[in-house]
């Protein structure tokens, strides 16, 4: 789950982190009265789960309260990569001396954390790490022990952070991991962190990702969750109990176990076509679920056949069977439907399919290219 | 090999699914010798003898093993009660485990002797001789295959192609579909090239992470057999998490592409369909 950037500030702001003043704004006066307030100039910044807004049009520097006006009228409603503006934030323009990048985020292959800093910031660095690898000083702390005096000071030696910044970037760095580890954070990035002109440091920009499996114990971020009008189904599904993830293809999928799934998917891909979406209706599915499955697929306006892949272990064909047919009694659809059964009681399923509107075929193989077949 | 007629098994998690699943590993001839029910200590569930912790059952029992099926929220204590307990092998099947707990527990064993296998897995069997999971045995059987996997049911179904095509297993380690896990992919394929009943190895891996890249550079330095591998979501597009929390591309990271030239440089053949495992495995066990 992200957060926006303002939001990050705040939690930042509370663990001791230096922020430039700021406020929120919806409408262009509000932006206006947050600059007055302030004090100028400001930056105007949209407020959205992407990034790349700034190449986009989506953070101006206004020097007037006229200015602050305008590019927020310019900002509110713009679309960024598919994501619609619908708040900026106003914020009091940092003097900047030197912009540093600070980070952290998960090294699956260390199984620790990955502390990062650089003093190439503002810039994406994931273009740093591939051209300039050298420019990125990296620790891996370890989880029982958090992130030492001794390593923050390490990295800031290894980055050359100017010696009149040394201490303060080091305690940043310390009070970072510490929202890291709080947070359940995914990742955490203050890109860019200001050296400002009177020495001081401060948080440009801030990013944080919650993991979704630890909101449970963070009520508060829980309740910043947005759900954009693209994810809407995905939220559907997920409070049903199973995972979808929409996309462009015209062959609607569904599966049991996420790695079925996911070679369901490139089958269609290997027969020709393209999938419409990954729908795992995880272990033990009951006819209830698969029939809600069936339907958030076939409510795609894209899709122009199914495709059931199931592998019955826990979940069991006959229960698979009683929900395709609940869903051919009741909605008639209008896309042609391909099957593939096996595992526990896949027979049984067969028997109850028999005599219904749709496909069924022996092998994942020989489904695929029919249903690649039937959506063209 | 982890698991054999020498696991004595604990369940920690003995609900509706544990209850479930035991029954089914005891049918398969698995020494269930106890579970962990704190408050319930002293009594027995459908036979099984409960104990108020790992640490009393491993004392009254002689357990080295346990199986993990707690909820995601109790879980990693659960996981550290058993590293704590010291024993040989931790099963944690559990779904949905935060990563930060994971990242204190990965901290535990880098200190520890125990093998820890999953979360989020459906475990492992030794065809014939032992089943600490939750895999429908049935598409399973004995033979010269060491198989490991980051996924449940395509695990199932690779090994019911096998099976189908007489190629039996000698055992099927499920790692589990997490970004941090106990045994990666790299350490649960080190543990089949070292094992001297498997003849070859089949290596299901999907996008996400490095680990298949780090296992094809261990087999191309250390290989003493033939393998065979497989990568799920190879159409899967950047930045969308397909299901599993460990299965996603981000940026230039993870990707199947890259997953299918380490394995290719190593000498390991890649497929392209789950159905062309078991012809690639029988040439694999012709060549050598």
């Amino acid at each position: 789950m992200k957060l926006h950037e303002f939001q990050a500030k705040q939690v930042l702001a509370r663990a001791g982190i230096s922020i430039p003043e700021g406020r929120v704004a919806t409408t262009p006066a509000e932006a206006e009265a947050a600059a007055t307030a302030l004090g100028l100039p400001v930056v105007v910044k949209a407020q959205v789960h992407v990034g790349g807004r700034g190449k986009a049009g989506g953070v101006k520097l206004a020097k007037t309260a006229a200015e602050a006006t305008s590019a927020a009228q310019a900002i509110l409603g713009m679309d960024i990569k598919g994501f619609t503006v619908r708040r900026v934030y106003v914020e009091r323009a940092a003097k900047i001396a030197k912009e540093l990048y600070l980070g952290i985020t998960i090294d699956r292959d260390r199984r620790r954390a990955v502390v990062m800093l650089s003093t190439v910031g503002g810039m994406d660095i994931e273009d740093v790490a591939a051209t300039q690898p050298e420019k990125i000083a990296r620790g891996w702390p370890d989880a029982l022990l958090g992130l030492q005096g001794y390593a923050a000071r390490g990295l800031c030696f290894t980055a050359g952070v100017p010696e009149a910044q040394r201490d303060a970037v080091a305690a940043i760095a310390r009070q970072l991991y510490g929202v890291f580890r709080a947070t359940d954070a995914m990742t955490i990035e203050i890109n860019p962190l200001f050296i400002q002109e009177d020495g001081s440091v401060v948080a440009g920009d801030a990013k944080l990702e919650v993991d979704d499996n630890a909101l449970y114990r963070q009520p508060e971020l829980a309740k910043l969750k947005e759900t954009q009008p693209n994810e809407e189904q995905e939220e559907r599904a997920k409070a049903l109990g199973f995972s979808y993830v929409q996309l462009d293809g015209e062959v609607g999928i569904i599966g049991n176990g996420a790695g079925l799934v996911m070679s369901t998917l490139d089958a269609v891909k290997n027969a020709g076509g393209h999938a419409a979406n990954f729908l795992d209706v995880g272990g033990g599915a009951k006819e209830s679920v698969v029939k809600a499955a069936l339907e958030i697929v076939l409510a795609n306006p894209k899709v122009k056949s199914v495709f059931i892949n199931i592998f019955g272990g826990i979940t069991r064909g006959d229960e698979v069977a009683k929900g395709i047919l609940a869903v051919l009694h009741d909605t008639k659809p209008k896309v042609p439907l391909v099957i593939r059964l096996s595992g526990t009681e896949a027979e049984a399923g067969r028997a109850l399919l028999e005599g219904a509107r749709l496909v069924s075929r022996a092998t994942m193989d020989e489904a695929a290219t029919e249903a690649v077949r039937l959506a063209r | 090999m982890l698991v054999g007629a020498q696991t004595r098994l604990l369940v920690q998690g003995l609900g509706r699914e544990g209850a479930f699943h035991a029954g089914r590993m005891l049918e398969y001839g698995t020494k269930v010798v106890g579970a962990a029910k704190p408050g319930k200590g002293g009594t027995k569930q459908d036979g099984i003898p409960l104990f108020d912790s790992v640490a009393q059952a491993v004392d009254a029992t002689g357990a080295n093993a346990s199986i993990i099926f707690v909820p995601a929220a109790g879980a990693p204590d659960a996981i550290l009660e058993a590293l704590d307990a010291q024993l040989d092998l931790v099963v944690a099947i559990t779904e949905g485990i935060a990563v930060h707990e994971m990242l204190t527990i990965a901290s535990v064993l880098e200190k520890s002797a125990s093998v820890l296998v999953g979360p989020n897995c459906p475990g492992l069997i030794s065809p014939g001789t032992a089943k600490v999971g939750i895999m429908p045995a049935e598409n399973f059987s004995p033979g010269p295959v060491g198989f490991v996997s980051r996924s449940g049911t395509l695990t199932y179904e690779i090994a019911d192609l096998l099976t189908k095509a007489g190629l039996g297993q000698t055992t099927c380690i499920g790692i589990g579909g997490d970004p941090i896990i106990g045994l990666p992919t790299p350490d649960a394929v080190r543990y089949l090239n070292e094992d001297p009943d498997t003849e070859v190895i089949v290596i299901v891996g999907e996008i996400g992470g490095s680990a298949e890249e780090r296992a094809a550079e261990y087999m191309r330095a250390f290989a003493k057999k033939p393998a065979v591998a497989f990568i799920a979501g190879r159409s899967a597009p950047p930045g969308k998490r397909m299901g599993h929390a460990g299965a996603i591309v981000s940026g230039n990271s993870g990707t199947a592409a890259s997953k299918v030239s380490a394995f290719e440089a190593a000498g390991i053949p890649v497929a392209t369909a789950p159905s062309e495992i078991p012809g690639m495995v029988t040439r694999a066990l012709a060549g050598r």
